[in-house]
């Protein structure tokens, strides 16, 4: 047969039944698996699909974690110390400011970790991305790390900067919101006995909450907040004393990194963790 | 330096939490590829 091996074929080449077939089927769940419809995709999404072959990821990470690990450990450490010892106090807020130096990487990393978890969604739900279910679930307990990090943070920033651990204000709550959306996304993906159904399920949960980012970033601009406005954008110069700023981007950066870091060693185990269920199971199906 | 409880406390919970992430994780890969590697001894990563 042309375009491939036959696989409702058996090796002796008699026509399986149809309970063989659907077993011999590539199985999505199957990390070797590869997808019908990757042949009949844009080259750029074949690309995608060539990089996200498990065992090539496997490599691959297997050679970026280690760097990746040290940079994040040593600009992490930098940015606290030069936050925590050598970055000067605000006039106004005295050295409670500081907890900046965590509070903001973590909210920066709360939301654009969530960008990713949608990234995945899409590539998953899509495209089908053989690793992009994978990703999505082992973003989204880290991505709740980083946002109750960065709730915690803020409480203890908000206790002496405003005299309140927590109040009702539009930045703070739609923060809240985006932590009750990755551990809604955490329970719904094992919720399900069938994986795939968990799979698409958090997907589409994540996709209907990106709605939430850009009430993140445009609460303090759209009402009437206590949480101040944003001090670096895009588009305009930081309104931020540079001695506070190279702390703040070299923290920010650092958590990057173990964010990175981190999702690629989860994404490793899972990998592997896959691969020993499909090995055994493999197994299990040999022996009778 | 002033409101030094609240300081320690974020910088503390920040080292926990990436802490307690970056160690599970490693904790996690490495029990893996030790279970991979006893099933198949040929798929060494």
């Amino acid at each position: 047969m042309r375009g491939g091996p036959d696989i409702t074929r058996a090796a002796h080449g008699r026509k399986l039944p149809e309970p063989a077939r659907l077993q011999t089927a590539p199985a999505r769940d199957y990390v070797g698996g590869v997808d019908a419809t990757l042949s009949r995709s844009p080259q750029p999404v074949r690309n995608l699909h060539r990089f996200a072959n498990p065992g090539r990821f496997l490599r691959i990470s297997g050679r970026l974690l280690p760097p990746l690990a040290v940079a994040a450990a040593i600009l992490t450490a930098a940015g606290f110390a030069w936050g925590l010892f050598f970055a000067p106090a605000d006039w106004q807020q005295g050295d409670s400011v500081r907890i900046m130096y965590v509070h903001v990487p973590a909210a920066w990393l709360a939301s654009s970790g969530y960008v990713a978890l949608a990234v995945c969604s899409v590539l998953s739900l899509v495209w089908r991305h053989p690793l992009a279910d994978l990703a999505a679930v082992e973003i989204g307990p880290v991505g709740a790390g980083f946002a109750a990090l960065c709730l915690a943070t803020g409480s203890l920033w908000g206790k002496p900067t405003w005299g309140a651990w927590w109040v009702w204000d539009a930045r703070l709550t739609s923060m809240l919101v985006l932590f009750f959306l990755y551990l809604g996304h955490v329970a719904l993906v094992r919720a399900f006995d069938d994986p795939q159904r968990g799979y698409r399920a958090g997907a589409i949960l994540a996709l209907v909450g990106v709605v939430d980012l850009p009430i993140i970033k445009f609460s303090v601009d759209w009402w009437n907040t206590l949480h101040q406005p944003s001090t670096i954008t895009l588009t305009g110069a930081p309104s931020m004393y540079v001695g506070m700023l190279w702390p703040l981007l070299i923290c920010a950066l650092g958590f990057t990194l173990g964010f990175a870091a981190i999702v690629t060693a989860r994404l490793r185990a899972a990998v592997m963790e896959r691969r020993i269920r499909a090995l055994l199971m493999a197994r299990a199906r040999e022996s009778g | 330096m002033d409101h030094l409880t609240y300081i320690m406390a974020s910088y503390g919970l920040a080292v926990v939490i990436g802490g307690g992430f970056a160690v599970s994780a490693w904790a996690r890969m490495r029990r893996a590829r030790r279970r991979l590697a006893a099933i198949d001894p040929r798929g060494r990563t």
